[in-house]
């Protein structure tokens, strides 16, 4: 693995918000480096900045200075439009509250990040299909979100994530709102997508048991990486 | 899909709250419509008028009466080509609130100047031998239950007296804007009477309805007529048909521009409701919002799901209003027909309820959209959970 060419690279980067007319600095001098296929936990405490360094690394949300380089593109640079381009082609999103459109079904939703490609409808159904046979719920499909349970919505936002196929994944949270079992399973899901698919995925946790899942552990304390990363693999 | 999909579901995740919007779109709609077709009905006279008829009156005012020797006169000047008279004559039948319009004619010119009043031949011929016949339209004959040969008693009110009619002819419109509840006498047998009774009353016409032989001259005809009769006792003022009948509606004009004002009232306040309506709805997605633009759905996607649901669900009152619309002017002109008798809904009507539905669908949906397009994908997605 750490031979492996970074997919991801930060450099000097600083994030800060503004409240009134005082500055909130919220990331200071960020440097990471991430390999294609790692599985990387982001931890720390309320407020250290682990979450706005995963959106500034998805890209939807920019950093005040530095530079975010994903598969050689400098995000931070591109605009608004061009920066949602790259997203829906590059990068899979999966949050703490499952984000699902309630009136659309698994598929429709598993679909949805489709509709921004030149898929043919029979590749998009092929597409679809493959996605939730990753997450075992092929026999879901036609199932609302409403008629799920939490973990099984978090597999169908997870198919969604993967069915672009994207360089990285970003999970905020993904286990925050489901019980222990449930829990196990998605993560044990994301442990396949990176053994047997060989996705990226920088995750947000607060959980110690789903950080140990990741190859890597980063801690943010007060916008400031620790130098130390934990490996466990 | 699936963005059609996706709006269509979309507004019917509140089916309380999209009930009600559109309840109140139909309701608005429907009473936008009718005070329309009031205000249609207003100017009824003014879309019957013809552009080859002239109205010469007394200049004074109207109340006023013409001697009856401008006929031949007016026949001389150079354009006319038909000249008719006659006389408000004001008469109640049994009862004061059975109202309709009543005048006296000069039978024959009257009906070669007026076509779109359609008579049957036989009745035509009976109703022009008899001097104390009568020509009724179809909705007053029905109306009142009249039948060909009956007597009817009018009470004079300009004229007094009880004066007794035989119904003669009943005529139909030759389209829908046509009215279809006067009732038309001979001149002669009112002016016959009057010469026994009253003769300082006799010879003397409320006015004088004119054909001219080429529409584009009116203006030079009804100068030709005022100047022929200058300086006499009994000065006229001649008018096109349309511009005497928009002189009895400027009299009400108040009224017309109050219900006017209504109806673009009850507009602005579903304008209102329907922008509440997507205030909230967008309101609450904004979670969603910032989902789809997370996936890279960008802002014209976003505005197409807020614009199309706003779009969709002023299309359904809409729809409801117009179908609606119908029946309920159908039921108010026939409760009203006495002062409106001719109460049709017309295509502007229509078009102007689907225009105030399409404006009100826009605007509701501009703040919503505006407000998605412009949040922050960070503070969107903080607004879940």
């Amino acid at each position: 693995m750490p031979n492996k060419p970074p997919i991801v690279e930060i450099k000097n980067l600083y994030k800060s918000y503004r409240r009134g007319n005082q500055t909130i600095p919220v990331l200071q001098d960020i440097n990471l480096d991430i390999a294609e296929g790692e599985f990387l936990a982001l931890m720390g405490p309320s407020g250290s900045g682990k979450s706005t360094l995963l959106n500034l690394i998805a890209g939807i949300d920019k950093a005040d200075s530095g530079m975010i380089k994903v598969v050689d593109v400098d995000i931070n640079s591109l605009s608004e439009t061009d920066l949602a381009r790259w997203r829906s082609g590059n990068v899979g999103f999966v949050f703490q509250f499952y984000n699902l459109i309630p009136v659309l079904t698994a598929f429709e939703n598993v679909e949805l990040p489709l509709l921004l490609t030149g898929l043919s409808r029979k590749e998009k159904r092929e597409h679809v299909e493959t996605a939730l046979k990753i997450v075992n719920l092929s026999d879901r499909m036609e199932h609302y979100p409403g008629q799920l349970s939490g973990g099984q919505q978090q597999r169908v936002a997870i198919a969604r994530a993967i069915v672009t196929d994207p360089t990285i994944i970003v999970a905020d949270e993904p286990t925050g709102d489901l019980d222990r079992v449930s829990a196990e399973d998605i993560l044990e899901l994301m442990e396949r997508l990176v053994h047997e698919l060989c996705k990226t995925i920088i995750m947000v946790t607060h959980d110690p048991r789903a950080a140990k899942k990741a190859h890597i552990i980063k801690q943010l304390d007060k916008g400031v990486l620790n130098a130390n990363p934990q490996t466990y693999i | 899909m699936q963005i059609l999909k996706l709006i269509f579901r979309n507004a019917f995740r509140h089916k309380l709250r999209t009930f009600l919007t559109v309840a109140g779109i139909s309701i608005a709609i429907l009473s936008f419509g009718l005070l329309r077709t009031v205000i249609s009905a207003w100017y009824v006279g003014v879309e019957a008028s013809a552009a080859n008829r002239l109205v010469t009156r007394n200049s004074i005012s109207i109340i006023f009466p013409l001697p009856l020797s401008y006929k031949d006169k007016v026949r001389q000047i150079d354009g006319v080509k038909t000249v008719s008279y006659g006389n408000w004559f004001g008469g109640i039948y049994i009862d004061e609130k059975n109202f309709f319009a009543n005048f006296a004619v000069e039978p024959e010119s009257y009906l070669e100047l007026y076509p779109e009043y359609v008579l049957q031949p036989d009745q035509k011929a009976a109703f022009l031998r008899d001097r104390k016949a009568f020509f009724a339209g179809r909705k007053l004959a029905e109306r009142y239950n009249w039948k060909l040969g009956d007597t009817v008693i009018l009470k004079g009110t300009i004229f007094p007296g009880d004066w007794d009619f035989v119904l003669r002819a009943i005529y139909k419109g030759r389209d829908k804007n046509i009215d279809e509840t006067q009732f038309i006498f001979h001149w002669d047998y009112l002016n016959e009477s009057l010469k026994k009774t009253v003769p300082r009353r006799a010879d003397q016409v409320g006015f004088y309805m004119i054909g001219v032989k080429n529409p584009v001259h009116a203006a030079e005809v009804s100068a030709a007529i005022d100047r022929t009769f200058k300086n006499s006792l009994a000065e006229t003022l001649t008018e096109t048909e349309k511009a005497f009948q928009l002189g009895f509606i400027s009299m009400s004009e108040a009224i017309v521009i109050a219900i006017q004002m209504v109806s673009f009232v009850v507009i602005i306040i579903i304008m209102a409701v329907a922008a509440n309506t997507m205030a909230m709805t967008a309101r609450e997605r904004f979670g969603e919002y910032a989902v789809l633009k997370t996936l890279g759905f960008g802002g014209p996607y976003i505005i197409g799901l807020i614009f199309g649901e706003s779009l969709f669900i002023t299309s359904i009152g809409c729809i409801l209003g117009i179908v609606l619309t119908f029946p309920a002017a159908h039921a108010f002109g026939s409760a009203m027909s006495q002062f409106f008798p001719v109460f049709n809904v017309s295509v502007k009507t229509i078009y102007l309820e689907i225009g105030s539905s399409v404006i009100v669908g826009i605007t509701a949906a501009i703040i919503p959209s505006y407000r998605a397009v412009t949040l922050r994908i960070a503070d969107g997605l903080r607004r879940i959970g």
